[in-house]
């Protein structure tokens, strides 16, 4: 029993480092990396102030994942500052749902793995319901909002980072080694990398350069241990569950496979990227895409560890009102994607 | 004596910043006591929106980011005086 299980792990252990998935994930590292250093984390946050314009919180809220919530110790305290002390609670909740969801490696590594087409399903859905679920959150609660005491928001944090061209041209020329890269253009990509040289000749100092690299190789570190356990895992799900059972639960396009799913996603607690290689492996074994594009939403935003947090945070009412509408939301994403593109 | 706490959740990098603060007070002989604070609504209350965050006697020194052993103990000398 306990042999064929590890044997599992590891070949699919062995098939990973050997089909250079990984590879996909170089320049996107390099990307986090500079994300982490050069973008002003108090630039984005200033958006979440209790004195904020509504339409710029919930629009910042929706895509600020990929900026902020590289690591998923970000999330939760960020979260939890915008609902206490900031912009309440629809943008508070948006963010929750969409951070995770959208943090420039997972979304990288989805489209890598799992095909464009759910990369692409997982950015899209992830930003437009974590906005109309903070509609929803904001409606549902606004009574109580308005009792709040407003405070404002203290960042704590220093402004800092890069501007204007130097910043653009820089994640512009990493953004192209990544694209490139994928689609082996290879002419483009050495346009791109030569672009990167110069920009970081011009307007880098040494000091700099170093931080990148260092906050690069950091999360190196901090993430592929996670990443390599979730493959070993996917492996052993692989052989453990049979094939049957996955197609049975989460086949087709039903509403009862993207309701398991997503309520699978929800309980279950996936470190940074695991859930992508775990995904695969049930897509492998015959899990509709629908179904799949669901426990991808509701899985990062939600497990059972954070939802203790959130209820701590919001109480048990307006909790558990997030969950389920995450699970609803995810649910019909899930169906819909399935029905458009299956 | 020193009050220092260590704000974050248990993620990896609030773990790297209570070891480097730990060595540093060593390594500097301060009296101080470390405490790792977890809990979520503590953490907003000290006004910190990204962790792992540093407080030394009630102030944040450092928030979302990991200082160098060398900034730890400018902060942990700079009120001996």
């Amino acid at each position: 029993m306990l042999t064929p299980l590890i044997q599992g792990g590891m070949d699919a252990f062995l098939d990973y480092l050997s089909a250079h998935v990984l590879a996909c994930l170089v320049p996107a590292f390099f990307i986090a990396g500079a994300i982490g250093v050069f973008v002003s984390q108090a630039s984005v946050i200033k958006y979440f102030g209790a004195e904020a314009k509504r339409i710029l919180s919930y629009s910042v809220a929706s895509v600020s994942g990929t900026v902020l919530a590289v690591c998923s110790c970000t999330v939760l305290p960020l979260f939890s500052g915008i609902y206490q002390r900031g912009a309440g609670v629809g943008p508070a909740t948006a963010f929750l749902y969409s951070g995770p969801a959208i943090n420039i490696l997972a979304i990288v590594y989805s489209a890598r793995l799992l095909g464009l087409d759910l990369g692409a399903g997982r950015v899209v859905g992830a930003i437009l319901f974590s906005i109309i679920i903070g509609l929803i959150m904001a409606f549902l609660f606004r009574k109580e909002e308005k009792e709040k005491v407003k405070q404002a928001l203290d960042l704590g944090i220093p402004e800092g980072g890069k501007r204007g061209y130097a910043l653009l041209i820089y994640f512009a020329s990493l953004i192209g080694i990544l694209v490139f890269a994928s689609q082996k253009q290879w002419i483009l990509t050495g346009i791109s990398f030569i672009v990167l040289f110069s920009a970081l000749r011009v307007w880098y100092s040494k000091e700099e350069i170093k931080e990148w690299l260092l906050a690069t190789w950091g999360f190196v570190k901090l993430i592929t241990p996670w990443l390599l356990l979730g493959v070993f895992v996917a492996g052993m799900i692989k052989t453990l569950i049979p094939e049957t059972l996955i197609q049975q639960w989460l086949g087709g396009n039903s509403l009862q496979s993207n309701l398991i799913a997503s309520v699978f996603g929800a309980l279950m607690y996936f470190a940074t990227l695991t859930e992508v290689p775990i995904v695969k492996a049930f897509l492998d074994m015959g899990m509709g895409r629908g179904p799949a594009l669901a426990l991808l939403l509701a899985g990062p935003a939600l497990s059972l560890p954070s939802m203790i947090v959130i209820v701590r945070v919001m109480g048990a009412k307006k909790a558990f009102t997030y969950i389920g509408l995450v699970v609803i939301m995810a649910t019909a994403t899930g169906m819909m994607f399935g029905h458009f593109f299956t | 004596m020193k009050k220092i706490k260590i704000l974050g959740m248990g993620c990896t990098r609030c773990n790297q910043l209570a070891d480097r603060t730990r060595e540093a007070v060593k390594e500097l002989g301060v009296e101080a006591e470390v405490i790792k604070v977890q809990d979520i609504k503590t953490i907003t209350n000290y006004g910190v929106l990204v962790t792992p965050a540093l407080v030394v006697d009630g102030v944040v020194k450092i928030a979302g980011k990991v200082p160098k052993s060398e900034e730890i103990k400018k902060w942990l000398e700079e009120e001996r005086k």
